[in-house]
């Protein structure tokens, strides 16, 4: 039950984009269609939840005060947690590599329309901030790996729904200067309107 | 009319190409066509549809429908007032004190919106649209009576702007753009269209025990005061134990709409009449309708179903009638721009809305109210819902394709 709860509140109530705004750059540029918005998706959850309980593991175990007491008591006092943002960059890093060659093997069609946004993915900010809000929460190993996935999920269904919405838009007729970038923030901005439903839910 | 006809045509060419005011031909155009046909027709060549509908026939079927729901919004705001002062009063003079507060909302907002469509409309050179008739009607009726008027500006000037017009004008937008003005003003300006700000009170003292609260309101503090030790039927006791106005929020009462609310909002009854209007005349979807109503009261029965505090156990049917859930369903969802397109598309759409609805209600304390923000949520999804409905359809007939 706890799980399910802390799922739901990740994917809607605490969701990267419209309540944290994170993983805004990619968001913005490889939401034009949406199979490649949901290719990036899936990539994203693929590595949110890789990466997430990965980093715990690191957390717990080297870099926390007194973590690494699990190899010797006079490690008690050692405190790694100065190199957490390094470590995790490299994890990141690490994961996304290994998603790139996957779809390039996998799903060639899909890794020439990601392009640069697929090795970018390891500079995501949701990425990264989702390891960052873990190292903060007091979140066992399991919940961190729910975390990660439904963190992905609520990023996913929010790049499909722009997605959807701009394939519609080629049809509207927006002043010249807002073309592109600029009426895609106005939109992003009336979603979140639409996101306030879930501001307040207590699970 | 054949003279002011003659007069109108007289001022065309000063406002044709090379004319004086070339650049206003627009406002020239929506004048003319507003009262009489134009001198222009499609050229008699090739294939023609012929149809009396058009979308200034539309919308105006729109404006007649939601006409039940004002007219009663005004007697009721009247109603209220003499209600909460503890005083009787004819059925005209309640609805002149009405008429009185809700013109002056109504025009403000068709100059606001008509403002800002006027002015694209020139600088854009694209024709005045039509559409603002009904949202210049949707706003007021989701007001409450005693909005400062300048908010009422504020909004709908935000709303035709940032919803309509950046997208290019009506049949572009994406959000519901009279709901779009209600949630600008619920986000920026809480305090004057949430709380106890239903009835218009003129500063006059109230009866005993007066408070300004819906029906919505009651039933979340009984659910907060109970909490998990709830007895069942608390909420409908509550609803029933009004001290200042004995069966205000009895079923029926709430079914015909004499409670405190946004002007246009609170008759179910009325919503249904606009309901007949918009089905009968095949403008608005009554798949939308029914799904939306069928959603709320699935949802509400499951969460009767597994019931802890005393909103969760509020029976089903009483969703249907409390708040916006009706007026939303009959007026905000249909809205074909923002709608879902495809026929299975409007079934899943619908039926989400009356779901998220149901659920803000229960679930989420900071909002007493769920349609808007459900269908603004549900706005937001229905081009993908639309997509996939496509795609579907797509691999469907592929499958059965032989080639």
């Amino acid at each position: 039950m706890e799980l399910i709860s802390l799922g739901v509140r990740s994917i809607f109530i605490d969701n990267m984009i419209f309540a944290y705004f994170l993983g805004m750059c990619s968001y913005l540029a490889v939401s034009k269609k949406v199979p490649t918005a949901l290719g990036l998706g899936l990539a994203v959850i693929f590595v949110l939840t890789t990466t997430v309980p990965l980093n715990w593991l690191i957390v717990n175990y080297l870099l926390k005060p007194g973590a690494l007491s699990w190899i010797s008591p006079q490690f008690a006092e050692v405190d790694l947690s100065f190199l957490s943002f390094i470590v995790f960059i490299a994890v990141i890093a690490g994961f996304v590599q290994l998603t790139e060659m996957a779809v390039e093997k996998f799903a060639p069609a899909l890794y020439g329309a990601l392009g640069i946004f697929l090795p970018l993915i390891a500079v995501n900010c949701s990425i990264l901030g989702a390891s960052l809000f873990m190292q903060g929460r007091p979140y066992s190993l399991i919940e961190a790996g729910v975390y990660g996935f439904s963190s992905g999920i609520g990023w996913l269904i929010a790049i499909v729904a722009l997605a959807a919405i701009r394939e519609k838009l080629r049809y509207s007729n927006v002043p010249k200067p807002l073309k592109g970038l600029g009426i895609t923030f106005i939109l992003v901005g009336l979603m979140s309107l639409g996101f306030l439903s879930f501001m307040g839910i207590t699970l | 009319m054949n003279f002011l006809h003659h007069l109108l045509e007289k001022q065309r060419p000063l406002f044709e190409k090379g004319g004086k005011f070339e650049r206003f031909y627009y406002v020239f155009e929506a004048a003319e066509t507003f009262m009489f046909t134009p001198p222009s027709t499609t050229p008699a060549r090739g294939t023609q549809i012929r149809d009396a509908i058009d979308l200034k026939r539309m919308m105006i079927t729109v404006v007649v429908a939601m006409l039940p729901c004002l007219i009663y919004g005004m007697w009721n705001a009247g109603h209220q007032h003499y209600l909460a002062i503890g005083r009787e009063a004819d059925f005209m003079t309640k609805f002149m004190l009405g008429l009185k507060h809700t013109l002056p909302i109504i025009l403000v907002a068709y100059a606001a919106g008509g403002l800002v469509e006027v002015v694209f409309a020139v600088m854009r050179k694209h024709p005045i649209n039509e559409g603002f008739l009904v949202t210049g009607m949707l706003i007021p009726l989701v007001m409450p009576i005693t909005i400062p008027l300048w908010q009422v500006a504020v909004a709908t000037i935000f709303a035709v702007l940032v919803a309509k017009e950046v997208f290019g004008g009506t049949g572009m937008n994406i959000l519901n753009v009279a709901l779009t003005a209600r949630a600008f003003l619920y986000f920026a300006y809480p305090t004057d269209i949430s709380g106890s700000v239903w009835t218009l009170l003129d500063g006059a003292s109230t009866v005993d025990g007066y408070s300004g609260e819906t029906a919505l309101a009651i039933i979340a503090e009984t659910s907060t005061a109970q909490g998990s030790g709830f007895t069942p039927g608390a909420a409908v006791a509550a609803l029933n134990s009004i001290s200042w106005a004995p069966g205000l929020f009895s079923f029926e009462n709430l079914f015909l709409g004499a409670i405190p609310g946004s002007i246009g909002e609170t008759s179910t009854l009325m919503c249904l009449i606009g309901a007949a209007i918009l089905i009968a005349t095949g403008v608005g979807s009554w798949k939308i309708i029914v799904s939306v109503f069928t959603g709320a009261y699935i949802t509400g029965l499951l969460v009767n179903a597994v019931a802890v505090n005393a909103y969760m156990d509020l029976p089903a049917h009483y969703h249907l009638v409390i708040g916006g859930l009706a007026f939303g369903a009959v007026f905000m969802a249909t809205d074909p721009v923002s709608a879902a397109h495809t026929e299975t598309g409007k079934w899943i759409y619908g039926f989400f809305i009356g779901f998220f609805t149901v659920i803000i209600r229960v679930f989420n304390p900071a909002y007493p109210e769920g349609i808007m923000l459900a269908i603004l949520l549900m706005n937001v999804f229905a081009p993908l819902i639309d997509y996939y409905v496509v795609q579907a359809n797509k691999n469907r007939r592929l499958s059965r394709a032989t080639v």
